[in-house]
């Protein structure tokens, strides 16, 4: 357990709680956290829960593969710390992680 | 103060289209009651992992729901599972409930689905015939592959090679039967059925086209022992498994005299002939801006943008719908995704060679991009929906030369 801030586009900010093995997106998802899609349910199908990491927790999320980073390369919004939130399990190193959320999905 | 009496909003249907649209309201911070009514025990859930992951039994029942029920019940609105719709009374503005209830709506959204096309023929009611289209039946298909079981397969469209996928992994003995001469006719051209139908006999499934089936052999106790073909032929069997489409399922909105034709009739705005009835998802013939004519489409990405365009018409907003539709197919180690309807093509260019390692396949259309079939070549999807949407043009030439950058046709 531990929680995890989503930060929308507007800055409107959602502590959320999470369990460790879930993903990003899955805890975005459930909390109905507005700005992640998450439309294809976790199958690195749509790229639609496209978010960025707050710098200094970026390396914790492990690595993007080669398909996540073929459908990151098309998105407007793309960081240095993007990340699509389905393929980033949870760990529970991740409580107090920040995570920002771009103005729009592809 | 007035005390004013909230408007209640009743969603008929437990799928993406229904989840989705509670999502949206509840992001939306809808004012009016929601209540859900779904024939189903469960909160909304997602289909695709049921010929996949769920039936392979690679992830539990509750990730399928969309959402935790909670969610939905914290927010405010309201779940009625299992408890069936029996009808519609446009006059008195309330649907009649099978617990004999009745509930009154303000605004009425019917996000009813589909149900499975039935293979009526000799023997259709022998045990062992399984069909697949909720957590029940894949519970019920599931109990049965074990290694060394023979499944037979009718129908060699995405669920019916879903399902060989995720069995044969299984240890499960698979046959394919499609009376089409190819696989996967309907939806995708013929690069893509000859690679899936190589990548199926290299698993070890006996895939067999042209096959037209007739009906079943009985065996001990009612159960199926086989699969009768035209030709005269047969297909010893322990498990069949009938995958040869969904029709919408409209039965409620004809019974209540709303306009029908293959799928309930609604506009750019979900909405129906009735003002205050939306119909989103598989049940709906739809406008969508993007295409001329109207279309009924089994897809998530058509069940969640018209549940987005529900809620922005519940809120009174005017969002029409007007986007591309996508798809997506797992199989073995290939993820296959699909971006427009390339059925009206006059030229296919492939990108790529068609193995493992990334493929595509653009459909034009008058020199413009209408579809795209990309093969674990997720750039040639996320291109592809772009070029799409703008109905691009972009020579051949260029869309197959792999030198150059996809992102560059842009």
């Amino acid at each position: 357990m531990g929680k995890i801030i989503f930060i929308e586009h507007d800055d409107t900010e959602h502590v959320t709680e999470f369990r460790a093995g879930s993903t990003l997106m899955q805890v975005a998802v459930d909390n109905a956290v507005p700005g992640i899609d998450g439309d294809c349910g976790g199958e690195c199908a749509c790229g639609t829960c496209h978010m960025i990491v707050a710098d200094e927790w970026f390396g914790n999320t492990g690595t993007v593969g080669d398909a996540e980073e073929q459908m990151l390369s098309m998105t407007p919004e793309r960081a240095r710390t993007s990340r699509l939130g389905c393929q980033v399990e949870i760990t529970e190193a991740m409580d107090g992680m920040t995570v920002h959320l771009p103005e729009f999905q592809m | 103060m007035v005390n004013k009496k909230k408007d209640t909003t009743v969603i008929v249907g437990g799928g993406h289209a229904a989840g989705t649209l509670l999502t949206a309201l509840l992001q939306k911070k809808y004012q009016h009651e929601v209540v859900l009514v779904s024939d189903e025990p469960h909160p909304p859930y997602q289909r695709p992992p049921l010929s996949k992951s769920y039936l392979a039994g690679e992830v539990d029942q509750s990730s399928l729901y969309l959402k935790p029920r909670s969610v939905y019940e914290n927010a405010g609105q309201q779940l009625r599972l299992g408890v069936r719709v029996e009808g519609i009374d446009r006059y008195a503005k309330s649907i009649k409930l099978s617990d004999q209830s009745t509930l009154k709506y303000d605004r009425l959204v019917l996000a009813t689905g589909s149900h499975v096309r039935r293979l009526k023929a000799p023997g259709s009611d022998l045990k062992g015939i399984h069909y697949l289209h909720d957590i029940a039946d894949t519970d019920a298909l599931r109990n049965q592959l074990v290694p060394g079981k023979r499944l037979v397969i009718v129908g060699g469209g995405y669920i019916g090679l879903e399902v060989a996928a995720s069995a044969i992994k299984k240890g499960v003995n698979v046959t394919v039967l499609e009376a089409a001469e190819r696989l996967m006719q309907r939806v995708t051209g013929p690069e893509m059925s000859t690679f899936f139908y190589a990548k199926h006999t290299a698993a070890g499934v006996d895939v067999r086209l042209g096959t037209a089936v007739t009906g079943f052999e009985a065996g001990d106790k009612g159960r199926v022992a086989g699969v009768t073909l035209a030709d005269g032929g047969n297909v010893p069997a322990d498990i069949v498994l009938v995958s040869i489409g969904v029709i919408p399922e409209t039965t409620l909105a004809e019974n209540a005299g709303l306009l029908c034709d293959d799928g309930i009739v609604v506009d750019e705005f979900t909405r129906t002939d009735d003002r205050d009835i939306l119909a989103i998802g598989d049940c709906t013939r739809h406008r969508n801006l993007f295409f001329e004519k109207m279309q009924r489409l089994e897809s998530v990405a058509n069940a969640v943008d018209q549940a987005r365009t529900a809620a922005a018409t519940l809120m009174g907003e005017e969002m029409p719908y007007d986007s591309a539709p996508w798809f997506w197919s797992n199989q073995y180690d290939v993820r296959l995704q699909m971006v427009g309807l390339s059925q009206n093509h006059d030229q296919r260019v492939l990108r790529g060679t068609t193995n493992d390692k990334g493929f595509a396949v653009f459909y034009l259309l008058e020199g413009c991009v209408i579809a795209v079939d990309a093969v674990n070549l997720p750039i040639a999807f996320m291109v592809g929906k772009q070029l799409v949407q703008q109905r691009k043009s972009v020579s051949a030439d260029a869309l197959s030369n792999t030198d150059i950058e996809l992102k560059s046709l842009i």
